[in-house]
């Protein structure tokens, strides 16, 4: 009996062993998700309908419109800051411009940061920002939205609301949001640790490779 | 009887001569050391882990002679911050906004004693003494 105890225990702990190996290879996909029964050649299927990130307006660092339809067919990463943020925006860019290195030369995959102070945040200083931080071309978009619907957006990347403090100082965190091409997200990382960064740029690559993102 | 007299004060002389500059070590390791604490807390999300600063956004502290030449504004920078000014730092400028910060005259000392003495600058330490002096005279 102790034997077979034992043997049970080898086995489920390989059994754990293979299932994470599993998971390294597809990315879990987050958010709520909810069953729809519906009929196809007269038989009834159950599907699955994940949380998706809602269509959105706003404007680009070039003064171009931008929704989530400019979207399609990218995987993207997304991000919330402003530009006159004197605590962990400026980490967060740093470690994102190390993403914005690794895929600037891939069409599929794009960089947006909206900003929470759209007051501040005109296409021309966001155009200003991008310059120095030395992002160029259509890989890493920042974009300025309506300040309620950009706040409202937060919440379908299942991020903290930004808020506004006394100081009129707009408290966020610091998380990168991984969204596939079927606006699913599929991982998020503290933009503000250099290790879990490094984790996302290989996660894109990983998430690149299952078939549903070809 | 004399040159043992002389010998005698030689040694003692460099016995204080050796205790004064292994005393003045150790306050310049203990600022050296909590300057270092606080500016992780306070300097390194904009001016990063190696005082590289980030691309044209936030200047790097790897300019000496920037250092060297502002070396009694740097505690005044500190305090009250930087507002619609230009610094050309490695040749380049930079015009971006440095908030003020709540730190205290000695942590001013201490954390511009490590930037001074780190990133490939050697200028050795800023007194308490020296910081409040230059306090003083903000603009």
């Amino acid at each position: 009996m102790k034997r077979l105890i034992g043997a049970m225990a080898v086995l489920f702990l390989a059994s754990a062993c293979k299932f994470n190996s599993a998971g390294n290879n597809t990315l879990p996909i987050y958010g709520n998700r909810t069953p729809v029964t519906k009929t196809v050649d007269g038989k009834t299927v159950t599907d699955t309908l994940y949380q998706t990130i809602p269509d959105f307006k706003t404007i680009n660092q070039y003064g171009d419109s931008i929704t989530g339809k400019s979207l399609n067919g990218n995987i993207y990463v997304a991000d919330f800051f402003f530009t006159t943020c004197p605590s962990i925006c400026p980490v967060m860019h740093r470690n994102m411009l190390n993403v914005y290195q690794a895929y600037k030369n891939d069409k599929d995959v794009k960089i947006i940061s909206y900003t929470i102070d759209p007051k501040h945040d005109s296409v021309n200083v966001l155009k200003k920002y991008a310059d120095k931080l030395g992002i160029a071309g259509n890989t890493w978009w920042l974009l300025q939205g309506k300040k309620e619907e950009i706040y409202k957006l937060s919440e379908s990347y299942l991020v903290r609301k930004p808020e506004e403090d006394a100081k009129q100082l707009f408290i966020h965190d610091g998380y990168f949001i991984l969204v596939d091409k079927q606006k699913r997200i599929r991982g998020t990382y503290d933009g503000t640790v250099p290790d879990q960064v490094n984790h996302l740029i290989a996660n894109i690559k990983i998430l690149k490779a299952e078939p549903d993102q070809k | 009887m004399k040159l043992k007299v002389i010998s005698a004060l030689c040694l003692l002389s460099a016995i204080l001569i050796y205790a004064c500059h292994n005393d003045a070590n150790i306050t310049f390791k203990r600022y050296y050391t909590t300057g270092k604490v606080i500016y992780t807390a306070h300097c390194q999300n904009c001016h990063g882990s190696d005082g590289q600063g980030l691309s044209a956004l936030m200047p790097p502290l790897t300019d000496t002679a920037f250092l060297r030449k502002n070396k009694a504004d740097l505690s005044c920078f500190i305090k009250y911050g930087l507002k619609d000014k230009i610094l050309i730092v490695n040749k380049k400028a930079y015009d971006a906004d440095m908030p003020a910060s709540d730190l205290a005259p000695i942590e001013i000392a201490e954390v511009l004693t490590y930037i001074t003495n780190s990133f490939g600058n050697n200028q050795g330490l800023i007194t308490l003494q020296q910081a409040e002096a230059d306090l003083l005279k903000c603009k």
